[in-house]
């Protein structure tokens, strides 16, 4: 990670800006993800137990983020205001292919900057919680180093303006998700639950890499934006919808749906949802900011930034195949959340099934109302989920730990603030009317599926999952705060500290006042995401059709909430082995939903046992087959071996020390002649003599010099 | 005249002769070096008959006087610790037999075949010992010298050669070792 | 034969005996002997020669060959007193005069 951030920073140095004249907050939007994984790295440096370093330098780096997330909102907000381009964009080459280059890039546009600001305001939020939440938990340093990196990865994937970089954020999000579901190690449940998350969000990210590549490969780039270069500009996506891929689809289809499968995976859509609530077993700051606000939001963000790719080639007033398969997918994981959600007891687990739900209604509202309509979902969303996760953090820790709803009771006298803020958290996400965000941002959907001229099955689902919806968040407050203390006798539950309740304060604020940013009176969000202009207009209210629908959607809200607490707090719940009302009138549907429809199960018997199979297969051939392969081979070489060691030894060796013999012998001859033996030497040298005389004698009479 | 050579030749020439086989076939070293002096006395002899007197004399002075006195001194100084059991001839002596006489005969034949024709015995030439000083002090004075050097050097030589070698004691030694 | 001739056949047969002493006897002193013959044996030549010699031949008063002679003694001389030497220091070190026992060189 450390060498990818470095190549990226030296390959910035030689960037090519494209917009035009950037500003501060544009040029420098690298350091809103940059600063706290930073942070992490410095963390990561420390020992456990500086924990306020540790602290500091988490919430300090989130901080920075925050402020220049402002920043750059108040850029983007001033840009709408003048009417000039909202959207901005720096890219870069990070590697040369030869011809062409990869580039890499940042965006800021307005639903960057919501997102911006959304992610780092309630991270922040939730970071400060934590710093009560886990004071006494012994790996506090370690944790905030993960937090810290997860807020970089995340807000890397918000700024990405190239698929490419927006996955490398995304698997370091999926990376930090496992570390955190997985924080307490020991437990062999959390180290299960974490290896859960990773596998079946891997089944979806291997689908987007494959729409990845195959994107890259038709169209020959990965920036979103590009000055009409981009991927998500008109060019390459003519060239998109021209190209046939299989079953009649185009490939603006197919690689859509990849996408989605990605996004799929990391949302917990069915049927890649099983691991959502498993990740609860991660601390509750950890179920908050990931599992409710941000993290499992990517994906829906995904589709958010995709959405021209998805949405192109549509006939007006219709949609595409992409996109229908989007809001049915939606919708079934909305009814499917919310029906299991019904008969938990755990109240995390509760939380967890209803964001399934509730991430079903941000699919649902891209797919047929459009990327405001999800998006806006996705912002309240965020913040009433963080509310409720952090209330019930609050709830758990007050209760010493205890997080089966049948254990608990009679909260709102013990912890009355914790009672508030979470009523009201309840109340936004069950859509009570016109007082919380919830209402506005889930009527829009229901308005937009409606009015969604493919089918009207997506809009009843949504409307059952509304009912339902009310139904069992209203079932869990009566548990938890209603009815008498069902926790062991000996023990009370008290009120969290100011660390934990100052940002339930907070978030609760949030969930009451966003909802006046959605409201067809007033479309401030619409209008921002889509940089329209914006006006106050109360006729928008007398739209045909209009409100009938709201009104009807408001009833089925009442009666959800009222069955619920006629159910429930009506007759108070006394004892922890009651059995549950819906139990008793239904025992097998009761059974079904608490099993959360045997979907486990299901992946046990087929999948899982298929990759059982699969893994014994491997493992046969690879100790038999590729085994015996190698060791054949390597036995030709053993076998070689000494057949060079024997040749070797006997050949070369041998007539090596025969040569040495006969050359130590030789030297042996000629030492002789040089042992000192005068008599010898005196008989050569005079043999010598006589031999050379005679011959002088010879020639020179032979010659006539020699008169013999 | 026997063969045109007198009987005083002949006769020194075979008392030469076998003083000179003596000192190579006799066992004894001490009679073999006495042999020696029987030889080197038939020489003198010879040089006198041909008219050399000065050379006939010194012949006698240093090699009957020094040479074979040293001879006899080595001899006796080398005797040994006891007698010597190896055999008085080399293992080879065959070998150095033929090759000396393929040098006799070559000798021999070189002489045999150089004469063809008698050469007149010409008068001896007048010499006295007063001319070979003479002759020794103007013609031969840089052989006298180099001679005289030479003999300076054998003598030295054959003084620290021969010399026992000095036990030195090694206090050098000792003392650097010690330290 | 000639005198002159006489005189070398009896310096030849000198000097193949002291050549026979040298190579076949074992002694290191009788090997010294031997060629202690064959410098006498030399020097007989070189005085036959000195006295039989023409007179045309005879430079520097007819004294070359009875010079070359004396030369030869008094080398001859110190030549044996140095290598007496040389055979008595050997001895001194290994007790013998055997010539085939000399071979400390031998490798």
């Amino acid at each position: 990670m450390i060498a990818c951030s470095a190549s990226l920073m030296t390959a910035w140095e030689a960037r090519e800006s494209i917009s035009i004249p950037t500003s501060w907050i544009v040029a420098n939007l690298w350091l809103i993800p940059a600063v706290p994984m930073a942070a992490a790295g410095l963390i990561a440096l420390l020992k456990q137990p500086r924990r306020k370093t540790a602290a500091a330098l988490s919430i300090g780096g989130l901080s920075f983020s925050l402020l220049l997330a402002i920043v750059a909102f108040a850029h983007v907000l001033t840009a709408w205001g003048q009417g000039t381009e909202t959207r901005e964009v720096v890219n870069f080459n990070w590697i040369d292919l030869g011809a062409t280059h990869l580039q890499l890039g940042w965006i800021l546009d307005p639903l960057a900057a919501v997102m911006l600001v959304m992610v780092t305001f309630v991270g922040l939020l939730i970071f400060i919680y934590s710093t009560g939440y886990m004071a006494h938990d012994e790996n506090f340093t370690r944790f905030f180093c993960f937090l810290s990196l997860f807020a970089g990865g995340m807000l890397g994937v918000l700024i990405a303006n190239s698929l490419l970089l927006l996955f490398m954020c995304w698997e370091i999000v999926g990376l930090t998700s496992y570390l955190l579901i997985g924080f307490w190690y020991h437990k062999p449940s959390a180290a299960a639950a974490a290896k859960k998350a990773f596998l079946t969000t891997r089944v979806g990210d291997i689908f987007f890499l494959l729409g990845m590549v195959w994107l890259f490969a038709q169209t020959g780039t990965l920036l979103f934006y590009n000055n009409g270069a981009g991927a998500m500009e008109p060019v390459a996506l003519a060239t998109l919808l021209s190209h046939p891929a299989a079953l009649g689809l185009s490939a603006a289809t197919a690689i859509g749906l990849l996408i989605f499968a990605g996004a799929a995976g990391k949302s917990g859509q069915l049927p890649l949802h099983v691991w959502l609530p498993d990740a609860m077993e991660g601390p509750t700051p950890v179920s908050a900011l990931i599992h409710a606000a941000t993290m499992v939001a990517a994906g829906v963000y995904l589709v958010a930034r995709v959405y021209p790719l998805m949405s192109a080639g549509a006939a007006a007033g219709g949609s595409t195949v992409s996109l229908t398969v989007v809001a049915w997918v939606g919708a079934l994981t909305a009814l499917f959340g919310a029906l299991v959600a019904v008969a938990q007891n755990d109240i995390k687990r509760i939380l967890a099934y209803s964001t399934v739900s509730q991430l079903g209604y941000m699919m649902v509202g891209l797919a047929v109302g459009g990327v405001a309509v999800g998006m806006f979902h996705l912002i309240t969303h965020a913040f009433f989920k963080a509310l409720l996760f952090l209330g019930a953090g609050s709830v758990i820790h007050g209760c010493h730990e205890e997080q089966d709803i049948r254990r608990m009771g009679r909260l709102r006298i013990a912890m009355p603030l914790t009672f508030l803020t979470y009523s009201v958290g309840m109340l936004a996400l069950s859509g009570f009317p016109i007082f919380f965000s919830g209402f506005w941002s889930k009527d829009a959907i229901i308005g937009a599926a409606h009015a969604w001229p493919i089918s009207q099955g997506p809009f009843v689902l949504l409307l059952l999952g509304a009912l339902l919806t009310a139904f069992y968040m209203m079932r869990q407050v009566a548990y938890v705060f209603f009815g008498s203390w069902r926790g062991p006798h000996h023990t009370h539950a008290h009120e969290s500290p100011l660390a934990m309740t100052l940002p339930l304060s907070i978030l609760a604020a949030f969930a009451i006042g966003l909802g006046l940013l959605g409201t067809p009176a007033w479309p401030w969000f619409t209008s921002f995401i889509e940089s329209k202009s914006l006006s106050v207009d109360m006729h928008a209210f007398s739209e045909p059709g209009l409100l009938p629908l709201m009104g009807f959607a408001i009833l089925l809200v009442f009666a959800g909430l009222g069955a619920g607490w006629w159910l429930y707090a009506v007759r108070p719940i006394e004892n922890a082995d009651q059995k549950d009302a819906l139990e008793q009138a239904s025992p097998t549907v009761f059974g079904w939903l608490a099993n959360r429809l045997y979907f486990d199960e299901l992946y046990e018997a087929t999948v899982l046992r298929w990759y059982a199979v699969l893994a014994w297969l491997s493992d046969w051939l690879d100790r038999r087959l590729w085994g015996g392969v190698v060791t054949a081979v390597s036995s030709g070489f053993r076998s070689l071996g000494l057949v060079n060691k024997s040749v070797d030894s006997q050949w070369i060796d041998g007539t090596f020390d025969k040569g040495c013999e006969e050359l130590v012998t030789g030297g042996g001859v000629l030492a002789w002649l040089q042992a000192g033996r005068t008599p010898g030497y005196l008989r050569i040298l005079t043999l010598g003599v006589v031999v050379l005389a005679g011959l002088a004698l010879v020639v020179g009479a032979v010659t006539g010099q020699v008169r013999l | 005249m026997i063969f045109g050579i007198s009987i005083a030749f002949l006769l020194t020439a075979i008392l030469t002769v076998l003083g000179a086989l003596a000192a190579a076939l006799l066992k004894n070293l001490v009679h073999c070096a006495l042999s020696l002096t029987v030889t080197f006395a038939g020489l003198a002899l010879l040089y006198l008959q041909l008219g050399a007197q000065f050379a006939g004399f010194s012949q006698i002075l240093v090699y009957i006087g020094a040479v074979a006195i040293l001879v006899v001194f080595a001899i006796l100084l080398t005797r040994g610790a006891g007698i010597p059991e190896y055999r008085d001839f080399s293992s080879s002596w065959l070998a150095g037999l033929v090759i000396a006489a393929a040098v006799f005969a070559l000798l021999g034949w070189a002489v045999a075949r150089s004469f063809p024709a008698n050469i007149a015995a010409s008068a001896a030439p007048a010499v006295t010992v007063q001319s070979i000083g003479a002759a020794l002090m103007s013609t031969y004075v840089l052989p006298l010298e180099i001679v005289a050097v030479l003999l300076t050097v054998a003598l030295i030589g054959a003084v620290i050669v021969a010399m026992p070698e000095s036990r030195t004691p090694k206090s050098g030694a000792e003392a650097s070792g010690g330290k | 034969m000639t005198p002159l001739a006489a005189f070398l056949v009896v310096a030849a047969l000198v000097f193949a005996i002291g050549l026979a002493i040298a190579l076949t006897r074992r002694n290191a002193i009788l090997v010294l002997i031997g060629i202690e013959l064959m410098l006498n044996a030399a020097n007989l030549n070189l005085i036959a020669f000195w006295r039989f010699s023409p007179h045309a031949n005879r430079h520097n008063d007819g004294l070359t060959g009875m010079m070359f002679a004396i030369f030869s003694i008094a080398v001859a001389a110190a030549e044996a007193a140095v290598g007496l030497g040389l055979v008595i220091a050997y001895h001194r070190h290994t007790k013998t005069t055997d010539l085939d026992a000399m071979t400390r060189m031998k490798g």
